[in-house]
């Protein structure tokens, strides 16, 4: 599938961004990123407009608020205004890297993919648990070399726990329980649920909550396209629901975070994060929950290389069966591809 | 038991229901029509369809024949 621009993607965690240089790519685009002397978050095109050297390089740098392209000298402004050529007082008029709208929020640095007139920030979707009282998260980034919308299929449909991740998060139950899917067609939103009453409890949840037994075991999923995905986890004794007011202390909740943000044609920045509410200053719990989520992480990333492997090099044509299952993944791919449609030449031409 | 999952309302409002213990689906048009089928592929070409009778007299539902797209045309 191909990229969907004019829209906000996770380009990096705020942690990672300070004063040294720093490059992703993002959509097939390098843009380079770093934080002004004041804390905030800039990013421009990652290439000097003289000789297209990378401006992340070394021996690029910063100087206060200016980036010094490390091959010739060209220094450029936090807006990528050129304001300095060695040897000459005057600075070609096009003398400029092109700057991206970024917007640091919940822990991420989103950027806009696209014409910079249309960012609008309060369009960005939430994923507030990564930074609020009342709980703890964890995180990581692991680059995937695969296409995004295989990561899509894969995080839309979770009976593939219980083949993929057994011992971790998968039991029967979750591949054995019918789903519930919505798709709100006007906010572009699809909405994939899973209520198991009486399911075994996967070391994942058994070791962080302590319950041993059965559980009640809620999936609750919310994926904004193209970027974020939102995975509502309710886990509590089996027959402990929440009451009638809609408070819900007996329960144990966790919100896992994916932003699935498209690196190449081929590969993708795979961001995920693991927020709980409860245990808050347990560094074990952390510990155990960031080690367990990236092999989980993990064990996706290798199975989705391989596939990307399969699609790459085998004739297309391969007629794909869905089932029950792929309700949820099946309305994410006709909204992304919808996404795509309307940023096409002919469409945008139509829009005007 | 289980609170229903996730039911939203209102325009453009797709939902398709997979029928606890049975192979079966059943969607759901905003509008309030219902339509089962066992394919999802078939569903949810039914529901994107329906909306184009909304209004008028409802045409007699015809399933739509399995479609097995390709993943190359999926990436279109």
């Amino acid at each position: 599938m191909e990229f969907v621009r004019n829209q906000w993607y996770v380009a990096a965690y705020g942690s990672e961004i300070g004063r040294d240089l720093f490059s992703r790519t993002v959509c097939g685009e390098s843009i380079l990123f770093w934080r002004t002397e004041a804390g905030a978050v800039v990013a421009m095109t990652d290439r000097c407009v003289h000789r297209r050297f990378p401006l992340s390089q070394p021996p690029s740098h910063l100087v206060g608020d200016t980036v010094v392209c490390g091959y010739h000298g060209f220094t450029y402004g936090a807006d990528g205004v050129c304001v300095a050529v060695p040897g000459q007082t005057r600075v070609p008029r096009a003398a400029r890297l092109g700057s991206y709208p970024v917007k640091e929020q919940d822990s991420f640095v989103w950027v806009w993919i696209g014409e910079p007139a249309g960012a609008d920030e309060s369009t960005i979707p939430r994923a507030p648990w990564l930074d609020l009282d009342g709980y703890t998260a964890v995180y990581g980034m692991e680059p995937l070399a695969a296409r995004y919308d295989l990561l899509v299929d894969n995080l839309l449909d979770l009976s593939h726990e219980t083949y993929l991740h057994g011992g971790y998060i998968g039991t029967p139950e979750v591949a054995n329980t019918p789903i519930t899917t919505e798709v709100d067609e006007e906010r572009g939103i699809i909405y994939v649920s899973r209520h198991m009453d009486d399911a075994e409890c996967p070391p994942f949840y058994s070791r962080s909550t302590g319950i041993e037994g059965r559980i009640v075991r809620w999936q609750d999923i919310e994926y904004h396209p193209p970027c974020l995905y939102l995975l509502h986890s309710r886990i509590a004794p089996v027959g402990v629901y929440p009451e009638p007011d809609g408070t819900d202390e007996r329960a144990f909740h966790v919100e896992v975070v994916y932003a699935i943000t498209p690196e190449t044609e081929t590969s993708t920045h795979d961001f995920w994060a693991v927020a709980r509410d409860f245990a808050l200053d347990d560094r074990e719990v952390s510990d155990f929950l960031e080690r367990s989520n990236r092999t989980v992480v993990l064990q996706d990333v290798t199975a989705l290389n391989r596939l990307e492997q399969v699609i790459a090099t085998e004739p297309e044509g391969f007629r794909e069966l869905s089932i029950n299952i792929d309700t949820g993944g099946l309305a994410a791919r006709r909204i992304l591809r919808r996404m795509a449609a309307a940023n096409t030449p002919q469409a945008q031409a139509a829009a005007r | 038991m289980t609170p229903e999952p996730t039911r939203l309302t209102g325009t453009g409002i797709y939902r398709i229901v997979w029928l606890p213990g049975s192979d079966l689906l059943r969607g759901y048009c905003w509008c309030g029509t219902t339509q089962e089928a066992e394919d999802p592929v078939e569903l949810w070409d039914w529901l994107l369809r329906h909306p184009e009778q909304h209004g008028g007299d409802a045409a007699p539902y015809r399933p739509v024949p399995p479609t097995g797209r390709s993943r190359a045309e999926m990436r279109v």
